[in-house]
């Protein structure tokens, strides 16, 4: 797709730079040459946005560790030292953690968008594994950082979770005992987690490259899912791309600046202001939102093995999206079924990280059951089910027929193609 | 201040009109979780435009440090702060004047020996027990919370959809409120209610019972200023107090916050008036 650089050195230096490393060019046909199909809406600007935030994550996470001491008996000090005494380390500290929640914010609409608009199907299923990936990097680095505070919700929520693998029969308490470097959460498992939460972020970087260049093989989706035919079904990235993605990325800071600037807190828990105490437990521990439909699911089950399996396999569900969907149809607009399925099952995921919130009685756990089973279901039957029943709407044989179709009459592109026609 | 409030109404009232019709249906699920909620005071640092109040605060440090500072420590609490913009923005001789009221264990000087001296304003507040055993011991068993962080420690549960309403009025104050109404809170137990021994009933102590007996009385602090020497104005006080205790930079925060906004509203449409001329000839 990306083709080869129209890139044309004319100085000098640069002409024997690039003969010897085309790194300009590269830069030139992967941002500024680079064709993206002209009908992208605002759903597809979160990939920039994305990218803006880890590297603000990243900004920020490599001050904050000048200040911060990664020791049982001073990590809880010294996050208040920043937050007190560092200049300006309440902002670094709050962009952190709020950036975080940001990061997962643009991650799940992004998800969402790929899995409305059928971003996996081929040929982007190593495109979308790639992201699968750096999503289970992201929780795993979220969880360690979310630890790093040494607060009550921190030292509990590192021992509710590192515990889950105890649920492993024979091999279960060896993990823990590793995982902890001891035999409780304690100062080893303080500096593991703080040594693995540095890694992280870079190895997530890495696959951000690999997720960016399997993006720039097979071309961006658009939302009638039809690859673009000709060079009129497409713009230059810049600037067509680069202005509307600055645009999302600026609206989108304006949001994150709304809780980082005036409600910080509204997105912790409040029990993270306690210092962690081994011998008290909190009423309730809950971990940060972005878990939560995960930790209903866990709690759903009533073997604790059982849960365990089930959560990670509502994450390893992701991975095989691209051969459950059986579709001929890429998008989700030409597709009347699924688009109701599509909106139940993200009613189902609300749902869910509601009942995460709620303390596992009576009616919460029943209703967490039956939104755990309509999860797997729709991944396991639902979406292969509905390739074969469903019967799609008229595909536009173009994008640009799609385009100017819209904005003639307002009605969906039906000519071109001799998709069957669909009632009502 | 004025700006703050009338913007909070602006916002609270139709919103909470919303939240009182929708909440009706709610009603039962949120009186399961126990304690009835705090209600919502009027503070000076809250909304976009929040400051915290100065006499408030020095009144609040006044009861903190004649009342409350005899069983709670403060141990991130420096008297440099005292002096600090932001907060209760005494002088820097008057924060002197504090620190040198109290003694510190320095040392070991050159013969080895600890010794004490008098207070600086580099040195932190100092705790009124010198371990959390020694505190336990003197309090019944409970141990008093240290306030460095405790006004962003607590908290109640708001419940749906209340907690969406409160990300638009931008509250934030769940700990003042709380503290506020605990203070206040202290009342003789119901009927049938079974008090365990040593403890107290407070209405809004998850539980109802608390260890801590009621903390303050009318009149107990004497202020120079002429403000009501009443429970209601000394909890009022001391939370203002707390809070900034908790989050002493909240004024720095909500002013850059407001250049940021205003930065990134013209910035987002500058770029959004540019990218309808960019696209203008694509239809798209």
């Amino acid at each position: 797709m990306s083709g080869h650089s129209t890139f044309e050195p004319k100085h000098p230096a640069l002409k024997w730079f690039e003969s010897r490393l085309p790194l300009v060019g590269l830069l030139h046909s992967s941002f500024v040459s680079y064709p993206t199909p002209r009908n992208l809406n605002y759903w597809w600007t979160f990939g920039g946005i994305l990218s803006l935030m880890l590297v603000c994550q990243i900004a920020t996470g490599v001050v904050l560790v000048m200040h911060y001491t990664p020791h049982a008996s001073m990590a809880f000090d010294s996050v208040e030292h920043i937050m007190r005494d560092v200049s300006y380390g309440w902002l670094l500290r709050y962009m952190h953690a709020n950036g975080a929640s940001m990061f997962f914010i643009a991650v799940y609409i992004h998800m969402f968008r790929g899995l409305y608009y059928g971003s996996y199907k081929a040929p982007r299923e190593v495109l979308w594994i790639l992201g699968c990936i750096i999503y289970l990097l992201m929780m795993a680095t979220a969880f360690m950082g979310y630890v790093l505070p040494w607060g009550q919700m921190s030292f509990w929520g590192a021992t509710v979770i590192t515990n889950l693998f105890s649920a492993f029969p024979v091999v279960g308490p060896t993990i823990v005992e590793w995982l902890w470097g001891g035999f409780s959460v304690d100062n080893a498992t303080l500096n593991r987690f703080f040594s693995l939460h540095y890694l992280l972020p870079f190895m997530i970087a890495g696959v951000v490259v690999l997720h960016v260049w399997a993006l720039h093989v097979v071309g961006q989706n658009n939302p009638t899912g039809v690859e673009p035919k000709s060079d009129k079904d497409t713009v230059p990235f810049t600037p067509y791309a680069t202005i509307k993605d600055g645009f999302g990325m600026v609206c989108f800071l304006i949001f994150f600046a709304w809780f980082l600037f005036y409600i910080p807190n509204y997105l912790g828990h409040a029990d993270n202001y306690i210092p962690a105490n081994p011998l008290v437990t909190p009423a309730h521990i809950v971990p940060e939102w972005y878990y939560l439909p995960f930790y209903a699911m866990l709690r759903a089950v009533p073997s604790k093995l059982g849960g365990v399996l089930t959560m990670f396999s509502a994450i390893i569900v992701l991975f095989f999206v691209p051969w459950l969907d059986t579709s001929k149809v890429r998008s989700g607009r030409y597709r009347p079924l699924f688009k109701q399925f599509f909106w139940i099952w993200i009613a189902v995921c609300i749902g869910l990280g509601w009942l995460g919130s709620k303390p596992a009685e009576g009616g919460y756990v029943i209703a967490g059951r039956i939104l755990t089973v309509w999860y797997f279901a729709h991944f396991l039957i639902v979406l292969p089910l509905l390739g074969l029943f469903e019967k799609p709407k008229a595909v536009p044989a173009s994008i640009t027929e799609a385009v100017l179709g819209k904005n003639k009459g307002g009605a969906p592109a039906s000519a071109g193609v001799s998709a069957p026609q669909t009632k009502g | 201040m004025s700006t703050t409030m009338s913007f909070r109404s602006f916002l609270l009232r139709p919103l909470a009109a919303c939240a009182l019709v929708i909440g009706i249906g709610f009603a039962p699920a949120l009186a399961a979780e126990g304690a009835p909620h705090p209600p919502r005071e009027d503070w000076s640092f809250a909304g976009p435009f929040g400051k915290y109040d100065r006499a408030q605060l020095q009144r609040g440090f006044q009861v903190f440090k004649e009342v409350c500072a005899s069983c709670h420590s403060a141990h991130l609490l420096a008297f440099r702060n005292l002096a600090q913009p932001g907060g209760p923005e005494f002088s820097e001789a008057q924060a002197k004047a504090v620190a040198e009221g109290y003694q510190v264990q320095d040392g070991p000087n050159d013969a080895g020996d600890m010794f004490d001296r008098p207070g600086r304003l580099s040195d932190r507040w100092p705790s009124p027990f010198p371990n959390e055993q020694a505190a336990r011991a003197s309090n019944g068993g409970a141990y008093p919370p240290d306030f460095s962080t405790l006004a962003k420690a607590r908290t109640y549960e708001v419940g749906f959809p209340g907690f969406l309403i409160d990300i638009l009025l931008q509250y934030q104050e769940q700990g003042p409120d709380y503290i506020h109404a605990l203070l206040n809170g202290y009342k003789d137990p119901p009927e049938g209610f079974s008090l365990p021994e040593g403890a107290h009933y407070n209405e809004f102590f998850p539980g109802h019972a608390i260890k801590m007996p009621q903390p303050i009385s009318e009149g107990q602090v004497t202020y120079s200023d002429g403000s009501p020497e009443t429970v209601e104005q000394y909890s009022h006080d001391v939370t203002a107090f707390m809070m900034w205790v908790a989050e002493p930079h909240l004024e720095a925060r909500k002013r850059l916050g407001f250049q940021v906004m205003i930065f990134l509203i013209i910035f987002a449409g500058l770029l959004y008036f540019t990218k309808k001329k960019v696209w203008k000839s694509v239809e798209h």
